[in-house]
This record gives structure tokens, sequence and C-alpha cells, in this order.
């Protein structure tokens, strides 16, 4: 079969940034109506790569080609003009602008030297209708979930045309249906030659739809290969670069679940614990020791839950306990002060100082409990940031760097190890293995495990089931922010969970 | 201070000591500081003297900003502030006893945190963008001191309150050692406790730092009532200095001056990590400029477009483009001695 | 939320009422426009003559020159950046054509220059504040000093304008019905307020002011000439400051250097009123014309009355501005 030119053609790409050479000498091809999936472990360089094909970032050394043509932008408006679109990971359009104009935007309708705002609404409503997405072209886009603003990320993709259309991590807040409509989209436009670009973590996903594989590791190129030449346990082998036991050796480890008599009070009560507008009164109690999943999708209640049970939202209905007093939390210090620690999903957002060293970061919980005027002591700093640095795989193990240099994994152990510097009673952690590669998930959840077998209560929220499943006592389920199903794990399957997640029972 | 803004202060402090090295060419006995009366004199003590009120007010400003804030109300609070001390001494029957002066000072001072409370209020509690919230008071405030002045420039005679500005203690001016004492006194306060990485954290994610349990309210409402009576003190020493309050002109622009400072020093107008010492050396270059102009015989017109062009050239230099350049100059030019030894 | 997943194409018309209810985008602006309206009509209570079309004309030809900065300054702060020389620009702008006037210019190449001037420093501006990564504060307040030096060079006393087009343009009045009238200046604001609301509306340049203001990374990624853009609002908001410049000659027939100190903070404060949020990417450009009616209703009202002290004026202001910050803060919480 004689193999049509590849449309992208990138050659000993190398970019470095002060302190870390992100790709070195990668080669990358892509080729028209192909699915290529880019796998690699964060801090691979699967973005850094995508974002010097973009435009974003410039090349030190190395040639892209397009179409045989050289290669050279330096925005991604130059980009997006030569015929290269991208949906990025973190929606990236305009909330307080309607749905319409973000799928339109810098390419509305034009009459004469005036936009035309008539033809522009039903350009935009063609490509929703295109997506079976029936939403209205008016709404604001802040109005919708973020799995539709997803898709209409994407439905602006394909509005541009591309020659070659660059996704990444679509599908991370989509359910099964709308990843199903996706695939169905993305064969389509295979089938009329675009050449797409797929990044994923799930690798069912990426078996199902990518037609090649690119591995890079540590900003390097393992291989080529075709998704039908190569196993998933070679794949990740050589995506990680060791045995993929570690991942299974966890499922193995026994849980000794917690011995939980009548008389225990739990450490956490919430009795019909409820905030109008975000969550309908719950049950739900934690005991010690014991890990508790919350499973759900996106917008189901998880975070919300999570927020009042630590101060950071405050509770308009209903009651929380904690060690059997009646407690009322306002503000997330309260919480840290009865030794409950909320580790936000939103780990740029609401978790690291990004300016700041990796010590001021571990010791910054610690320090806002001791008040503004005693300072915790140098020494006293450097045995804590030294010791949890060690103890969490931390790298670069310098307690100086500038947390904004670190991976998203790294970040996120800083996290971590600020919340167990406060040793709290409870953990809350809202999805700490999201965008983390494999190596340090395995990591993290170990350390859910030990921290849980040394007395440690855990509330766990993932959108992965199947971590989920394989760390927690107890499986809490919510929809539509409120409480549909609370069971031990025993031997609960995935297919259980997900049925409760759907409907409420378990089918 | 870690080696980023130690970087970051090269070129102001390049900057101070060429214009101090250009007003000694022009006028060799520029550093000369003569004993007189018990006093020091000199150009240099003038520069020190003179500089005190914008050293004070740059002083709160920089924590402010370190915040991710701004305090642009500063100026009327200078002007509020002298306004009031001067009204109460010339009300008094007695303006020239020193309880009359501590009395209108106290005042003053009382009124200073008020006003800080109230744009923290805005900030803090309501949630007002800063820079928005201390324009109210930037208007409004003006409006206020000519309130309490009635519209008059109040005069008054009372030695001990011409000692604040004007006078000296221990043979160099008060003013001076008001400031530094103050300068010290933050100094070991923000950087001995954890206020100072408190206040960094809180201007680098706000949200981040109140998740960790740090009080970023408090510490952004005391950042606005530190940054008022940094002004307060400062409108006493510019009024007590002319011994007059001048509701109009009292700290006019006095907060660009400062926020300038700011930067120059260091700090980013984006909040997170401060500098005092950079602040000083901005609020030095600053002040040096004006001296400059007088020293070098620059015509009074150019002063203003004189001042421009020396701080848009620092703030440039300073740039992190700029900065971002000159590495790669530097690691150009290493890698091409590296060839060239491989070579 | 799951999609559905269906053949036909839906209809999304806005049926009924809702086609008529204003669009919840637009609260900000009617609040201030329910505010002059309520201000109008407590002057008219209060002072005889005050209730007059020629009362409310004379807010248009008293503050014709703020209009037009007040729309500058609204490309700029939509962008979500600020600009602080503008009052600095019409400073220079009346030095410059008082000087050219007297130096024997004729009013056509004077106006032509006073405006490359003023969209030249804009230009080097924004090109600064892209290029050096340099703060818009400090860039346009580093501007501010450079344009009021510049006027301090030009000289230091006041220059009168005899110049016979100046003059008319000051003294012309264009009849609009019995007792009524408007000035060129007037027209000139007008014809800006319509140009600003057609780019901001209805080109992709506007647009793409208002992607920046809402997330100027997302804006590049989406690949919109986000660069040009930015410098462009910077060379907008110059033009504004020349052009109110050149009007405020024609209503005060002198170029001084120590005039408009403190006018880019009149200009701030109109676009606050009207409804433009500081941080960018909300605001409408009439309602920064409202914010600047708002300020001359206040002067008018002040005027009117005779017994207040200039200082209320101030207090006043701040009063308003405070009020209708909260007033937003209010309703973004709403909105979220």
């Amino acid at each position: 079969m004689s193999q049509p030119a590849p449309v992208v053609d990138m050659t000993g790409i190398s970019i470095a940034f002060p302190g870390v050479k992100a790709l070195d000498g990668v080669d990358f091809r892509m080729f028209p109506g192909e699915v290529h999936s880019l796998m690699g472990e964060n801090g691979a360089g699967k973005s850094t790569l995508i974002k010097a094909l973009t435009g974003v970032y410039p090349v030190d050394t190395g040639r892209i080609l397009l179409d045989g043509k050289p290669l050279s932008i330096s925005s991604p408006a130059q980009a997006q003009a030569a015929g290269i679109s991208t949906v990025y990971q973190e929606v990236n359009l305009l909330t307080n602008l309607t749905v319409a104009e973000n799928i339109m935007l810098g390419r509305e309708a034009r009459r004469g030297p005036a936009i035309d705002w008539k033809k522009t609404r039903s350009q935009a409503a063609e490509l929703l209708a295109g997506l079976s997405l029936d939403i209205d072209p008016n709404s604001l886009l802040s109005s919708h979930s973020l799995a539709v603003q997803q898709l209409v990320a994407i439905a602006r993709a394909i509005g541009i045309q591309a020659k070659v259309l660059i996704l990444d991590e679509p599908t991370s807040s989509l359910d099964t249906d709308e990843v199903a409509e996706l695939f169905r989209i993305i064969r389509r436009l295979k089938q009329s030659g675009v050449a797409i670009l797929f990044v994923s973590h799930f690798l069912e996903q990426v078996y199902e739809i990518s037609d090649r594989l690119t591995v890079l590791r540590n900003g390097q190129l393992v291989g080529e290969y075709l998704t039908d030449e190569i196993l998933r346990i070679e794949l990740v082998h050589k995506m990680i670069g060791k045995e993929v036991e570690v991942l299974d050796d966890l499922e193995r480890k026994t849980r000794t679940t917690a011995d939980a008599t009548d008389e225990e009070v739990p450490f956490v009560e919430a009795i019909g614990l409820g905030r109008k507008g975000s969550l309908a009164p719950i049950d739900l109690s934690v005991y010690e020791g014991e890990v508790v999943g919350l499973a759900g999708l996106l917008g189901s209640g998880r975070t919300e839950l999570a927020r009042l049970l630590s101060g950071a939202d405050h509770a308009d209905a209903g009651e929380l306990r904690i060690a059997g007093k009646a407690s009322r939390l306002r503000t997330p210090r309260s919480a840290l002060r009865r030794r409950i620690a909320y580790s936000s999903e939103n780990r740029r957002a609401e978790g690291i100082v990004d300016d700041l060293s990796v010590r001021d970061n571990i010791v910054l919980a610690l320090q806002a409990d001791r008040g503004w005027f005693r300072r915790i002591p140098k020494k006293r700093q450097d045995e804590l940031a030294t010791s949890y640095i060690k103890a969490l795989n931390i790298r670069p193990a310098n307690p100086d760097a500038l947390v904004r240099n670190l991976s998203g994994g790294n970040q996120q152990k800083v996290l971590l190890a600020r919340w167990l510097a406060v040793a709290p009673h409870l953990l809350i952690l809202d999805e700490p293995t999201r965008g983390i590669d494999v190596g340090a998930k395995a990591e993290i959840q170990k350390l859910v495990i030990e921290l849980a077998e040394n007395g440690m209560s855990v509330l766990f929220i993932s959108a992965e089931l199947e971590e989920v499943l394989r760390l927690s006592h107890r499986i809490v389920v919510m929809r539509d922010r409120e409480k549909v199903a609370d069971i031990e794990n025993d031997d609960v399957t995935l297919g259980q969970v997900m049925s409760l997640i759907a409907s409420g029972t378990e089918a | 201070m870690s080696a980023i803004l130690r970087g970051r202060l090269v070129w102001p402090i390049v900057t101070l000591v060429a214009l101090l090295v250009l007003n000694v060419i022009v006028e060799p006995s520029f550093f000369s500081i003569r004993l007189q009366d018990g006093h020091l004199f000199g150009s240099i003590i003038d520069i020190l003297r003179n500089g005190a009120p914008t050293v004070l007010v740059a002083l709160g400003m920089t924590l402010v900003i370190a915040t991710r804030g701004i305090d642009l109300s500063v100026g009327a609070i200078v002007a509020i502030c002298g306004a009031l001390a001067c009204s109460m001494i010339a009300a008094s029957p007695h303006p020239g006893s020193v309880s009359t002066v501590m009395l209108a000072v106290g005042a003053s001072l009382v009124l200073a945190i008020v006003l800080g409370l109230w744009n923290g209020l805005l900030v803090s509690v309501i949630g007002i963008q800063p820079i928005i919230a201390t324009l109210i008071l930037m208007t409004a405030g003006r409006g206020l001191a000519m309130l309490i002045t009635q519209g008059q420039i109040i005069t008054v005679t009372s030695a001990p309150y011409k000692v604040i500005g004007g006078g000296y203690w221990l043979s160099l001016p008060a003013s001076i050692l008001i400031a530094a004492v103050m300068f010290a006194i933050t100094a070991v306060l923000t950087r001995k406790t954890a206020l100072g990485v408190l206040i960094e954290s809180v201007g680098i994610n706000p949200q981040a730092s109140r998740l960790a349990g740090v009080r970023s309210r408090s510490i952004i409402w005391t950042v606005y009532v530190f940054s008022a009576v940094c002004a307060g003190v400062a409108g006493l020493m510019i009024s007590s200095n002319v011994t007059a309050a001048d509701a109009n002109n009292a700290g006019l622009w006095i907060e660009l001056d400062a926020i300038l400072a700011v930067v120059i020093g260091g700090t980013s107008l984006m909040g997170g990590r401060y500098s005092l010492m950079g602040t000083l050396i901005g609020a030095f270059i600053i002040q040096t400029l004006t001296t400059t102009v007088y020293t070098v015989g620059i015509p009074p017109e150019v002063t203003l477009v004189f001042k421009a062009i020396v701080v848009i050239a620092v703030c440039l230099l300073q740039s992190p483009a700029m900065q971002a350049r000159i590495r790669n100059m530097r690691r150009r030019r290493a890698l091409a001695v590296k060839e060239g030894v491989a070579a | 939320m799951s999609v559905q997943v269906s053949g036909k194409a839906p209809t999304f018309a806005r049926t009924g009422v809702r086609r008529y209810l204003p669009n919840s985008r637009y609260v900000s602006v009617l609040v201030t426009l329910a505010l002059l309206i309520v201000m109008f009509a407590a002057g008219s209570a209060s002072y005889r003559g005050f209730f007059s079309g020629q009362v409310v004309l004379n807010l248009f030809i008293d503050n014709s020159f703020l209009i037009v900065l007040a729309v500058g300054s609204t490309f700029v702060i939509l962008t979500g950046g600020i600009d602080l020389s503008v009052g600095s620009v019409v400073g220079l702008s009346t030095m410059i054509a008082a000087s050219l006037l007297r130096a024997g210019w004729s009013p056509a190449p004077v106006i032509l220059v006073v405006l490359l001037a003023g969209s030249t420093l804009g230009l080097l501006v924004g090109l600064v504040i892209h290029y050096f990564d340099i703060q818009p504060f400090i860039a346009t307040l580093a501007a501010m000093f450079l344009a009021r030096g510049l006027c301090y060079v030009i000289s230091l006393k006041s220059i009168s304008i005899t110049d016979p087009f100046f003059t008319s343009m000051a003294q012309t009045q264009l009849p609009l019905g019995p007792d009524l009238h408007l000035t060129p200046s007037v027209i000139v604001a007008l014809i800006i307020v319509a140009a600003a609301f057609f780019v901001l509306h209805y080109t992709r340049t506007g647009r793409t002011v208002y992607a920046i203001g809402t997330g100027d990374q997302s804006a590049m990624l989406m690949g919109l000439p986000v660069t040009r853009t930015r410098i462009l609002v910077y060379v907008i908001s110059g033009f504004c400051a020349a052009l109110g410049g050149v009007l405020f000659t024609f209503y005060t027939l002198s170029g001084y250097s120590l005039t408009a100190v403190g006018m880019e903070l009149d200009a701030i404060a109109a676009v606050v009123i009207g409804g433009t949020i500081l941080t960018g990417g909300s605001g409408y450009v009439l309602g920064s014309v409202l914010g600047v009616l708002v300020l001359g209703i206040i002067q008018t009202i002040i005027s009117f009355d005779g017994t207040l002290s200039s200082w209320w004026t101030k207090i006043v202001i701040g009063g308003l501005l405070l009020l209708f910050v909260i007033l937003q803060r209010v309703f973004l919480a709403r909105k979220r």
C-alpha cells in the first residue's frame, strides 16, 4: 500500500526553556485522513510539540513541513490561516460571549466592511446542527456545562475547515454518549481527508479511534507505531519506561476496611447539609481511617459538597458535626482548625501559589494557622520541605524551586504536601490525579491507601471510576446535585457504579 | 531577596548611581555635608529630606501593590491629614504648645486609619477593584480636605509642629529620621514575621491563599490601613514643612511618584513578590531626578520631559522582555565562547 | 447534561415576550440612563429654568470633548487596559494648536498635525506595552509625563487663539428649533460615537477588542489578531484624546499647559459610570456617553444651585462612582 505524503512533517524539533529541554530532536508526522495519537506522560513534551505546530512556541532547531512546504509560523493566527485548527484541553473560548459569537469569532460573515450578524448566526447554527448540538446560538457560553462548551470549541475548530485538526484531551469532560458522537464526527472528518492529532490519557479511547501512535518520553521520541501493531501493555511500558506492575500492585493490595462498631462516631457527619442553587440536602458520614469515594459526572455536585465540607462555601441548610460536635464552617480557615483539609480540583487557580518556592508552598497552610507573627523557624521549614520532597518524590528536589516551573504532577504533590503538613483528620482530594502521568498517579493512589491505613479519613473525588473503585472503602454516588447512592465497596463492579450514576439504581 | 529581584535592581541602582555621578560632575561639592548650628546641611541631605514623604507613601504603596492592589487616594489623604492637623492647631488657643500639636497629630493619624479602613472595606469586603475603590476617595477626598479648610489655605505658627517636617533631631532632619524608622519597622515586621510571605501569597493567588487558611481579607484590609497611615504621616510632614495646609495642592500626584518608585524598584503591579529596598531606590531616583534638574541647570520647562525619559528608560530596561533579550545575548555569548573553545 | 443526538436542525428564535425584553447584558447601561433621567427630574423640580431642552443640549455642548475622550478610553478599557495620558494629550493638543496658529499656520494642517501627534503617541504607547510587556498603567503614566512635559517645553504661559476658523467654531450655533441650538463640536462628537459603535459591534476588529478584554490568551489561541488590535486601541485613544483637545480649543480658544490636568480620571469615571467593567470585555460606548452626561448634569445642578461650593462637586462625583461600582458588583454577583 503506497502511503500518501504526510501533510505534517516535523523533523529534529528541539525546544528548550530555562532549565529544561522540553523537546530533543523529535520527529513527528501526520497523514491526511488519519487519526494520529500523541502519547506520553506529563512533561513528556506533548503539549510543547503541539504548541510548536500551532505557532505558540518558536522552535530552536528542526524543521516543519506543511504539505511539503516549509512552515514558519509565529502566532496561532498564522497557524489557523495555514490550515491548522486546535481544540485545547482547557476550553479556550470566551465565556461571556454567546455561543454563536464564539464559534464565528474572527470569521464572522460580512457584508462589505460590516458584520452580517444574521448570516453569522445561521452559519453558527449550521455548525451546531452538524454536531447535533441542540442549543441556542444566542445563549451565553457560560450558561452551558463544560462538556457542551467543549463541543462548541470543536464546532469552531471544524468550522475553520482545516487540513489539520488537533484535539488536546477533548473527551475529559464528556460522557459516553458525547464521546461516541465526537468519534462519529472524527471518522467523518477522516473520510474527508483531514489529518487529526488526538491526545488523550484514556487508553481505551486512543485504541478505539486512532490509526497511528507516537510516544514521547522526557522530551524525546520513543517511536511511531501503528495502533494495530502494539499492545496496550507495550505502549504503557514505552510511555513510562518501567514495568506496569505498579498499578496492578495497587489493585492486589487488600484494604483493611475500618472496623466500624455501632458506637463509633464518624469523624465528619453531614446531616441534611445543602446550599441553595448548588447542592440538595445531603447526609454523609466519614469514619476514621476510611476512604470514601465520590463518584459522578461533572456537575453532579461532588465539588460543591467538598467545598461545603471544607468551609470554602457555606451551607444554608442542615448541620455538620465534626467529631460529634455541631460545627459551623464559614471559612476554609475554620475547617483547617478542625483538621479538615481540602485540595481543590483546580490546581492552578486555587492550589499552588506559583511564584513562591516549593518550600513556601508546602508550609503555607501551617504558617497561616500559626498566625501572622509567629513565623515557622527556617530550620523547621527546611526540615518539612525536604522530608516531603523525599516522601512524595517531588522533582526537582529543590525546595527553592518556584512551583510554576514544576510539571503538573509535581505541582499536585507539592499541594498534597501542604495538606499533609497540617496533619488533617479528614483530607478531601478533588481530582488529585487529573492530567497527571501514570507514574505520579500510581504514587498518589498508593499514598491515599497508606494514609487511610494510618487512620486518616479521605474523601476521594475522581472522574475515573476505576480509581474510585480501586481506592475506596465506600462509594457515594452523586447525580444532578444530590446523593443517589451510598454503598460499601465489596466487589462492586464498574458497571454497577456506572448504572448508579446513570439512573440511580444498580441495574 | 531572591536572585530574580536582585537582577531587577541592577538597572535602578545603575541609574541612581549615574544620576548621582552626573550631579557630582556638575557640582563637585554635591556630596559635601556640613555641620552648622548642630544641624547637617548639604545637597544629599536635601534629597533625603525632600524625598522622605515620597518614601513613606511609596512604602505603604509597596505592600498594597504586593496584594495586587493599588492606592490612588494617598494624595488626598496627605491633603486631608495636613488640613485636619492645621485646622486643629489654628483653632486652638495655644497653637505653640506641644500638647495641642500632639492632639492634632493624633487626630490626623486616627482619621488616616479611618480612611484606610474605608478603602479596605471597599476592596476586601465589598470586592470593588482597588483602582476604582481608591479613585473614589481620591476624587471625594480632595473635596473633603477642602471642606475641612473651608477652601482656604490655613497657615499655622507652631514650633513643635514645624519639627515634624522642617525640624531637626540628632542633627538630622526629623523627616528623614521618621521615614527611616518607619522603613526599618516595616522591613522587620514583614520579613521577620510571616506577614511578608502571606502578603505575597495573597497577591499571587488570593483564592489559593484563602483555601490554605490565610486570612486574606484581614491582610488586604491591613495593607490599606498601613498605606493610609503612611500617607497621613507624609501629609503631616508636608504641611509641617510649609506650616500650612493647602487642600488643593498638598500631595498632588504623589501617588504617581509612589507607584513609579515601587515599579522601578522591581515590584510588579500584578502583585506578589515585592522589594522594600527596591522601592527605596526607586523613590530616591525620582527625588534625585528633581534635584539633578536644578544642579545640571536643565531649564525647568524640560523637567518633566527629562523625568519621563529617565522613567521610561528604567522601565524598559527592567521589563521582562528586555531581561529576556539580555539573557539571550548572554546565552549566545556563552555558547559562542564554548564553541570557540571547542573549535 | 447530555447532548441530544437528533438529525433535525433545531430552531432557536426568541419567542413571545422575550424578544422585547432587554438582554441582561445591557442592564448597567439602562441603570445609568435611569439615573440620568432621575437626576434631570430632580433638577427640574428644584430649579427654575432647568426643565428645558437647551439644558439637555448644553450637556452635549459643554462636554463634547469629554465624550470623545470617553469613547477613546472605552476602547482601551474594553481590552482590559487603561490610558492615563489622555488629559495630558488634550493639553498638548491645545498647546500645539495654539503655537502653530500663532506662527501663522492655517487651521486645517494644524488640526492634522495635532491628530497625528496624538495618534503617534498612542502608537508608541501601544508598541511599548506590547513588545516590552509593560503594564498599561505604567506606560501611559510615563506618556502622561512626557506629553505634559512637552506642553511645558512649548510654552509655560498660555497662548490665546485668534484664528477665524477656530473662533467661528467656538461661536457658531446650529439652530435646532425655537430657542434650541447645537454647536459643531457636538456633531463631531456624535460622529465619533457612531463610528465607535459601528466598529465595536459590526467589525471583526471590534469583536477582537471585546475578546482581548475577556481573555487575551484565549483570543490569541483562537487565532485573533491580538497584537494588531491591542496596539490599535491605544492609537484610537491617542487620536480621540487629540480630537478632544481640538474640540477643547474650540471651547477655550487658548492653549495652556496646565489645562486638562486630571481629565483622564473624568474620562475613566465616565466609562465606569457608563457600565464598562475595568477588567475589560464588557461595556458599551453608549454607556460611556451616558456617563459623561451624568458627570455633566452634576455640574449643571451645582451651577444652577449656586450655593454649593466646588468641593461638593468632587464629593458627589466620588459618591456616585461608589454607587455605580456597588451596583455593578451586585449585578455581577447575581449573574453568576
